[in-house]
């Protein structure tokens, strides 16, 4: 896909975001908004997936580490063709298949369950430190939050990434500043997260996580980095592409009412038609 | 039981994987900086393409170990029993057990034998956290041929299993041609009327003892070794329980939701059986010998035997 069709989509992913947590009337469409454009580009562009066999060998791997934002990634599959669009609005309900937060077992394209936030990493690491005992050469791709950043977990599997030297692994983390008690530095400051993930051995990338152009270039520098890990610190809006929620505490994990619903999709439609309509 | 042969089940532990190594191409084994302690450097030395140090990162190495069951391994994690559990409880339940995991938790170390460490290290509370997670199968052996058959058990069954090694000798009473393992089914180590004595890995030779003891002052106990606290054989136990009408059950555990609690959870819904539950009593332990320690705390043979004639004759 070119960046405007990449766009599109990041944006047709933020519909099922709000139309999912607003027809659930619970989960978390902060974060999962700042990371759509991510998401998109992951399943749209970079990784080596089949919707239709989405348990296919030597695919890319993604972990959500952060996984409250589900309906990101959900939203993210279902627009891949993993499901139907339309199921989307079974979030969180009884019986659904797609969880509060991901659930492998469950939900087509989810490669592991996550939702305890500093464990999604670990994860990912062993499956990258798999394809390396297996001389497979698929990737793996996992996101992190800048709040979730915060678990010590997160820097025991850092190092040992570090160490191992896994340059099959892209960690990503969402900087959009704000966790639930408020601004990343007012609760406990993570910063200089660049400089944490180097002092872990990592090759290190900073770069805006709302442009496409950024996100592109900066998975191409990954896959040409070799002999260490890649972190991606990517600088974003949390609540991206609508209007109110942008930039605020309070919209990260509260669905909006019927009201908000219709202004957050008239936000999210003019942004389409800006873009030029549907795909 | 003089000159019976002894081996720690962590010893067990780490030749078992060895053994293993060839026949199981996928077996890959995890440590946190103490694979000399867990024994699984037998296994590092055989196979150290196979071998991970996670360093002293717990729950990491749980997370990398739930990775790489996603990819087609069979890991086993091995550190003490108070952090493979303890530390880890959350780490298992939502990385392994929650997703179901072909993941392994060699959890050596565990309980009071883990002698002169001390409290900080003996891990009584373990076999409960493991049991309430959901689908975890939980193994405690009982001595040297009993560990290395769970280990191979656990490697051919698909899904997490908790298996509890300790740190002491303890002696080899399975060494016979008949010996089988199966994950799930107690044995009936001595067929008795009168009591039942259900126990559980280092309290399992301590039981024979006991019933020995009890013969000879009239008493015909029966004694059952339970490997697998979950799932339970519950057959084995309501049909004991139903003959001898009295059960004892014996572990180096907590008596709060280990054996015990399992063994009371079924029988009072299915079989209502006064039960007199051997194991540390809601206290932490402390420094000492190994054997010091289960004689303090009542869990050898002697122990087992005074509270078992006790609670007979009440
Ligand atoms: C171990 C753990 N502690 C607490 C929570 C509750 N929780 C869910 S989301 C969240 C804040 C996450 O903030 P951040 O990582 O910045 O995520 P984002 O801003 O991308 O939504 C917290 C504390 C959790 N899910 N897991
Ligand atoms: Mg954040």
């Amino acid at each position: 896909m070119n960046k405007l069709e990449l766009a599109k989509m990041a944006n047709e992913v933020r519909k099922g975001i709000v139309t999912a947590v607003h027809s659930a009337k619970a989960g978390h469409p902060g974060g999962s908004l700042s990371a759509a454009d991510m998401f998109t580009y992951l399943y749209f562009e970079e990784m080596n997936i089949d919707p239709k066999n989405p348990k296919m060998e030597n695919r890319d791997r993604f972990v959500l580490s952060k996984g409250h934002t589900a309906p990101g990634l959900y939203s993210a599959l279902a627009n891949r063709g993993y499901f139907p669009v339309e199921d989307l609005k079974t979030l969180r309900k009884l019986g659904s298949y797609l969880q509060g937060h991901p659930c492998m077992q469950e939900t087509p394209g989810v490669d592991m369950s996550s939702g305890s936030l500093g464990q999604g990493l670990s994860a990912a690491v062993g499956m990258a430190l798999a394809a390396k005992m297996d001389n497979k050469d698929y990737r793996v791709y996992c996101l992190c939050g800048d709040g979730e950043i915060q678990e010590g977990q997160i820097w025991e599997a850092s190092m040992f990434a570090g160490h191992r030297k896994l340059d099959n692994l892209v960690v990503i983390v969402d900087n959009n500043g704000l966790q639930i008690d408020g601004k990343v530095e007012d609760v406990c400051s993570p910063y200089p997260i660049d400089k944490k993930f180097e002092a872990f051995n990592f090759h290190t990338i900073n770069i805006n996580g709302n442009d496409m152009d950024e996100i592109a270039a900066a998975m191409k520098e990954a896959r040409e980095t070799k002999g260490m890990p890649t972190a991606i610190i990517m600088k974003t809006v949390k609540g991206k592409g609508v209007s109110f929620m942008e930039n605020n505490a309070g919209w990260h994990g509260k669905a909006p009412s019927d009201e908000e619903y219709a202004i957050a999709m008239a936000d999210l439609e003019k942004i389409g038609e800006e873009l030029g309509g549907a795909n | 039981m003089a000159d019976v042969k002894k081996i720690a089940t962590r010893e067990s532990y780490g030749n078992a994987l060895a053994e293993c190594g060839a026949k199981y191409p996928n077996l890959v084994v995890l440590d946190a900086d103490l694979a000399g302690a867990t024994k699984t450097g037998v296994f590092k030395k055989a196979f150290p393409d196979r071998h991970i140090d996670c360093g002293i990162a717990e729950c990491n190495m749980t997370g990398i170990a739930a990775g790489l069951a996603t990819c087609g391994k069979v890991p086993f994690i091995s550190s003490f029993a108070m952090f493979a559990a303890g530390r880890n409880f959350e780490q298992v339940r939502n990385s392994i057990g929650y997703p179901h995991l072909n993941v392994k938790i060699g959890a050596t170390h565990a309980g009071i034998t883990v002698g002169e460490d001390g409290a900080t290290h003996q891990c009584n509370e373990d076999i409960a956290l493991m049991r309430t997670i959901p689908g975890m199968t939980v193994i405690v052996p009982a001595d040297d041929v009993e560990a290395k058959a769970a280990v191979e058990a656990a490697i051919n069954y698909n899904g997490p299993v908790y298996l509890r090694f300790g740190r002491a000798a303890v002696p080899v009473i399975n060494d016979t041609p008949e010996y089988k393992f199966e994950i799930g089914k107690g044995v009936v180590l001595k067929e008795g009327k009168d009591v039942t004595i259900i126990a559980t890995g280092t309290c399992v030779s301590g039981a024979l003892e006991a019933a020995e003891k009890l013969a000879a002052d009239g008493i015909d106990a029966e004694v059952i070794n339970i490997h697998t606290i979950k799932p339970l054989d519950n057959d084995l136990v309501l049909a004991s329980a139903k003959k001898t009408g009295k059960v004892v059950t014996a572990e180096e555990h907590s008596v709060i939701g280990g054996l015990g609690s399992a063994v009371c959870d079924l029988l009072s819904e299915k079989q209502p059986t006064k039960v007199c539950k051997i194991g540390m009593n809601d206290v932490f332990g402390e420094s000492g010998t190994a054997g010091g320690l289960l004689e303090k705390y009542g869990l050898d043979g002697n122990g087992i035997y005074a509270k078992v004639k006790a609670f007979v004759q009440e």
